[in-house]
């Protein structure tokens, strides 16, 4: 257990080392001068003097790598050109509206993915099965930024029951919170609901065939109880495991999401900045990104090693 | 038992018959995989035909006839400045196909060469590529292709090249499990036995032998594909303006919702139903590979 924890925690440092090695060389893609494109239309040459000198446009890459990671260990990811403020302060003050909406998506996402994958293997091969597979797919297939005016459009345009944008901080009106998040929140879980409903289904199929479950089975124990009890709790390790992992693209998804909705977090975040060439607050979000799926994996790992004893040896 | 076992095997799956003709015979038989595929190929041939079949020019744009409502001149309605709607989306078919071709065509070409020289070398090589891949996946696909497209100037090609480079460590990774699967089997270790040079062992005993997972992944990251260049689009970072995508066009499409609906519906319903056989097609293709399933 601890050669796997230290194994585990070993192979993190070259991970983030070529993530921050990537991120770093994004600022290279740039055509041309980076001070001029990182000073935006303004070109204002005393802009472009500060620019170069503060990200040490003029010293080899190496030495500018050096330079910037040091920054970066120490929590400092730059500043954004246009707000003028530290890239990490505008993380952290847009980052609990975006956790808010993953969890929200999140919980919506067990909702249905779970007890769906649920019945559809306890009902393998029948309708019931098919019909949840194909709503699976369909969850796979669709937009959510298409997905998000559709349920504008019907919600809002058509009947008038849910705001169509905007956020209200629940510290202001919790039933305006969630009447604002409700939309998006489902827009987001549905993908998650789908991937969710495949693993449990597959999970649980495999568990359902298992010498405990017969065994249960034979004790004479009624069938709900053997799959809830039995099935489903050996089943589900996997499933919030792979759930966890499923972060990546709820991040991927909020950044759509958020913009239909127009809601001010994380994700909206990096797309006014693509527009403002902030390319500062880009790198940052980037940055922060990857870090936070590199802890959670590992997290994710660790958790998956202590909940299943198979593998504690 | 065994008596009906050999009695149905040769009925069910002739003996001596190619895998790829085993293969496609299942698929056949796939009556989702079928129709996936005939939706699919519906809207390669109108990509094809586009200037044969649009009834208007895309770009046309006509002020008497700002957003108008599906009528039968405009069947699908007319957008904010009068162009078709229809004809946007047979254009933009264009778009979206070659996004969907391009970018995985690029995936491949740079990630299943660094997956095959991975896995066959291993030791440091393949434990450096390993952690590079890692690092490419730890950041969120969207996220990076927006990344990516940020940095490199907001354009089709530019997208394709984004959501190309973001799909690539998926190919690449696979590539090398599949490598490692299959490096020790007995038909390797004899082509290694007879003297074949490694570039040979690699590509003519390894290759054709891991290529159906990697058509599986091809034609799902396809769909992946189609709704990353749909979604940089929907963001502004994919198709510029006035060139149609069905992503640009739910773009403007969302600020006029409650005047002009479906502005919004078509494109998406294209992009859904599009996708939708992908992955349908996909699903069947990785049944009719899988010998284990029937």
């Amino acid at each position: 257990m601890t050669t796997f924890l230290l194994r585990r925690i070993a192979l993190i440092v070259p991970t983030l080392f070529f993530v921050s090695l990537l991120i770093f060389g994004l600022q290279q893609l740039l055509p041309g001068d980076p001070a001029m494109a990182l000073a935006g239309e303004d070109r204002d040459p005393s802009v472009i003097a500060f620019l170069r000198e503060k990200y040490h446009l003029d010293q080899p890459l190496p030495v500018r790598y050096a330079l910037w990671i040091g920054g970066v260990v120490q929590g400092d990811l730059g500043e954004s050109i246009r707000i003028k403020r530290p890239v990490l302060d505008l993380i952290a003050e847009k980052l609990p509206v975006t956790g808010e909406l993953a969890l929200m998506a999140l919980l919506i996402a067990l909702a249905i993915g779970v007890p769906a994958g649920i019945l559809a293997a306890v009902k393998n091969g029948t309708p019931i099965d098919y019909a949840a597979s194909m709503a699976a797919l369909w969850g796979l297939s669709i937009p959510n930024f298409w997905l998000g005016i559709l349920l504008i459009l019907f919600f809002s345009v058509e009947l008038g029951l849910l705001p169509a944008s905007g956020f209200v901080s629940p510290g202001e009106s919790l039933k305006q919170n969630l009447l604002t998040l409700i939309m998006p929140a489902f827009v987001l879980g549905n993908a998650i609901a789908a991937v969710m409903m495949r693993h449990t289904r597959s999970a649980m199929l495999q568990v359902l065939s298992a010498d405990f479950v017969r065994t249960a089975r034979a004790k004479g124990l009624p069938e709900i109880r053997v799959i809830l009890r039995h099935a489903l709790r050996n089943a589900l390790i996997p499933v919030v495991t792979l759930g966890a992992l499923e972060f990546g693209q709820l991040l991927s998804g909020a950044v759509l999401t958020e913009q239909v909705f127009t809601i001010p977090g994380f994700g909206k975040l990096i797309v006014d900045a693509v527009f403002n060439r902030d390319y500062a607050v880009v790198q940052g979000v980037v940055l922060f990104t990857a870090f936070a799926y590199i802890l959670l994996n590992l997290v994710t790992d660790i958790a998956y090693v202590v909940l299943n004893p198979r593998l504690r040896t | 038992m065994t008596a009906q076992t050999l009695e149905r095997l040769p009925a069910q799956e002739a003996i001596g018959e190619p895998p790829w003709l085993r293969a496609l015979r299942r698929l056949v038989k796939r009556r989702a995989a079928m129709i996936g595929l005939s939706v699919v190929v519906f809207f390669i041939l109108l990509a094809a035909a586009a200037p044969l079949v649009s009834p208007y020019d895309p770009l046309a744009t006509s002020w008497a006839m700002v957003r108008k409502a599906p009528s039968a001149a405009h069947p699908f309605g007319t957008d904010e400045i009068g162009r078709d709607v229809l004809a946007r989306i047979i254009w933009g078919s264009r778009a979206s196909l070659l996004a969907g071709l391009v970018s995985v065509m690029l995936a491949l070409a740079v990630g299943v060469p660094i997956g095959l020289v991975s896995g066959y070398a291993g030791g440091i090589l393949d434990g450096t590529v390993m952690r590079i891949i890692d690092a490419m996946l730890a950041i969120p696909f969207l996220i990076l292709a927006i990344a990516l497209a940020a940095f490199l100037g907001p354009s089709l090609t530019n997208a394709m090249i984004a959501i190309g480079i973001t799909q690539m460590p998926i190919f690449a990774r696979l590539t090398r499990g599949q490598v490692l699967s299959v490096k020790h089997e007995d038909y390797v270790e004899a082509a290694r036995a007879v003297g074949n040079p490694q570039y040979r062992i690699v590509l003519r005993h390894i290759f054709p032998n891991i290529v159906p997972p990697l058509l599986v992944q091809a034609t799902l990251a396809t769909a992946a594909a189609i709704i990353a260049e749909a979604s940089l689009s929907f963001l502004g970072l994919g198709q510029q303006p006035p060139n149609p995508s069905w992503g640009s066009m739910l773009n403007v499409a969302k600020n006029f919702m409650a005047q002009a609906p479906w502005m919004a519906i078509w494109p998406g319903l294209a992009i859904f139903s599009l996708v939708l056989s992908l992955n349908l097609f996909g699903d069947g293709l990785r049944d009719a590979l899988d010998p284990r399933r029937e």
